[in-house]
């Protein structure tokens, strides 16, 4: 249960996910923040105003599916580092994961890595596909992994093996 | 110079350079006030150098930006006015009877007087009694902050944290970073304390989060080996037969936080014991001014909180403390009603609870004291 050990169950995670609909027509944001704590510059970094202004500082963002196209610029813009992109249509096989990664040494483009569950632990392998850390992520990188298919909605995290 | 040292006056003395204390100085210091910032640290900044992750918050007050890149963005402001002086590696020692301010600097006393004098000297880490809680590799969170993150040192190879409030949560990912395995992060507490945002942050990197659990003891003779943890009941008590050992070289305690506000006990400001922000704080009201004319606190000093609500309370007890002197605040009533309005914002959810009700037990007894 998240707020006795930081796992969120399915239940919760289901209140805040895109429908299985919407997962199969490309890239969509998933964010995974389920309490009320007063921060919102994820609102401000949606160009398409796809997450829904706050009532107030406190509120949980809420995403219009329909607007947000995947772009991911919200992803480093987020203290939490709760915000993660996935797109099931990457391939026949894969899926990616897009997710904000702040430890070194940062894995390259075309590497296997150890791919994590929420609780922390290697659920599967995925390879790069793409890296950015462009100035104004302020040094929370952007990594694009590839996941099998299924596992889009359990790979949060990764391990640079090398 | 020998001998008698001169009191060298101004208009406003702010203590402790951190958020609380820079907000105060730089808004102070645009009223066109004399002021002098002293810290008695070599940087200004206190807390938020440490602090590499990015704030929470509202994107007007820097959420989003790094602590310790809001350190430097405040300080560089500051440097502008001709009118603000920085002084560094100076510790405010004692306050006296006739408003005299005495600094240690440089193996020397020095005397100030300020006409209005602003607090924000931020808090103290509370500790925790356990068996061996005395041997080397026992660490509050703040020191090992300190090492990791202004001298680049590592504390430990692997670590145990107690308490997940924000900051066991926090630092438990900076240790990450920098290479330590925490081994496990416990909390004597049913749930977690911190953002769950942080918790499953640290989670994701395999760091287990153990709630219920307290520490019994730490092993070792000459340094930290280990450390026994038990499960405790819903009394705190512990319970029999729950005991796990954990093989550490370090414990790291981030067990809470106490005001630090020995200078104000001295300036007789009327002190009051609310748990919910921290134990004893000053009274105050909502303009930061304590019931001694021209007193002035500001973020931790004034109860325990988090950097945002104390960089605004900052910038209310220097656009306060100046008006009071008779300078000019431009837009003095829309630039105070923003900031209380900013705080009462930040602290309106689920999370700023506790907040606020020790806010309301320090205004009641205030309307009973003044």
């Amino acid at each position: 249960m998240l707020d006795k050990d930081g796992v969120p169950t399915k239940e919760e995670l289901l209140k805040q996910l895109p429908s299985e609909e919407r997962l199969d027509r490309g890239p969509v944001v998933v964010i995974e923040c389920f309490q009320e704590i007063p921060c919102d510059p994820c609102y401000y970094s949606c160009r398409r105003r796809a997450i829904r202004e706050f009532a107030d500082i406190n509120s949980i963002p809420i995403v219009d599916f329909e607007r947000c196209n995947g772009c991911t610029l919200c992803i480093s813009s987020c203290p939490g580092l709760a915000i993660f992109v996935v797109d099931k249509t990457y391939s026949e096989e894969s899926a990616l994961v897009i997710m904000p990664y702040e430890l070194l040494p940062l894995p390259e483009e075309g590497e296997e890595v150890a791919c994590l569950d929420r609780r922390g632990e290697e659920v599967c392998k995925g390879r790069v596909v793409n890296i950015r850390t462009r100035k104004m992520q302020d040094k929370t990188a952007v990594i694009s992994v590839a996941v099998p298919k299924e596992m889009v909605m359990e790979v949060r995290n990764i391990r640079v093996t090398s | 110079m020998e001998g008698e040292t001169q009191v060298i006056s101004c208009d406003v003395i702010v203590i402790g350079a951190g958020p609380a204390g820079l907000m105060a100085a730089l808004r102070a210091g645009e009223a066109g006030a004399g002021v002098l910032l002293i810290d008695r640290e070599p940087f200004t900044g206190g807390q938020l150098v440490k602090q590499t992750h990015r704030f929470f918050g509202s994107k007007h007050q820097y959420a989003g930006t790094r602590g310790f890149d809001i350190a430097v963005r405040i300080t560089e402001k500051i440097e502008c006015l001709k009118n603000v002086k920085i002084l560094l590696e100076a510790t405010a020692l004692g306050y006296y009877e006739d408003g005299v301010l005495t600094v240690l600097h440089e193996g020397r006393m020095l005397k100030f007087k300020g006409k209005a004098i602003v607090v924000a000297t931020g808090a103290h880490e509370r500790f925790l009694p356990f068996e061996n809680n005395d041997l080397p590799g026992v660490y509050g969170a703040g020191a090992v902050q300190t090492l990791m993150n202004v001298y680049g040192v590592l504390p430990a190879k692997r670590i145990l944290m107690v308490g997940a409030g924000n900051i066991g949560l926090i630092v438990s990912y900076q240790l990450v970073q920098a290479g330590v395995e925490v081994a496990a992060i416990i909390e004597a507490a049913p749930r977690i304390g911190g953002y769950l945002v942080h918790a499953s942050k640290v989670r994701r990197l395999g760091v287990p989060i153990m709630t219920g659990y307290t520490i019994k003891r730490a092993l070792g003779k000459e340094c930290v080996r280990g450390a026994i943890i038990c499960k405790i009941d819903e009394n705190w008590n512990p319970v029999e037969g729950t005991e796990i050992k954990i093989e550490v070289d370090a414990v790291c305690l981030a067990v809470g936080l106490s005001s630090l506000c020995e200078l104000l006990w001295q300036a007789e400001v009327p002190m009051v014991y609310i748990p919910e922000l921290g134990g004893h704080v000053p009274l105050r009201n909502e303009d930061m001014e304590t019931p001694v004319e021209r007193i002035y606190v500001a973020g931790d000093a004034a109860g325990i909180e988090e950097a945002t609500s104390a960089m605004l309370e900052g910038e209310l007890a220097g656009i306060n403390a100046v008006s009071k002197l008779g300078y000019s605040v431009e837009d003095y009533a829309n630039k105070r009603g923003k900031i209380l309005s900013d705080l009462k914002n930040l602290r309106s959810g689920p999370v700023g609870e506790k907040i606020r009700a020790g806010l309301a037990r320090l205004r009641t007894l205030r309307n009973g004291n003044l």
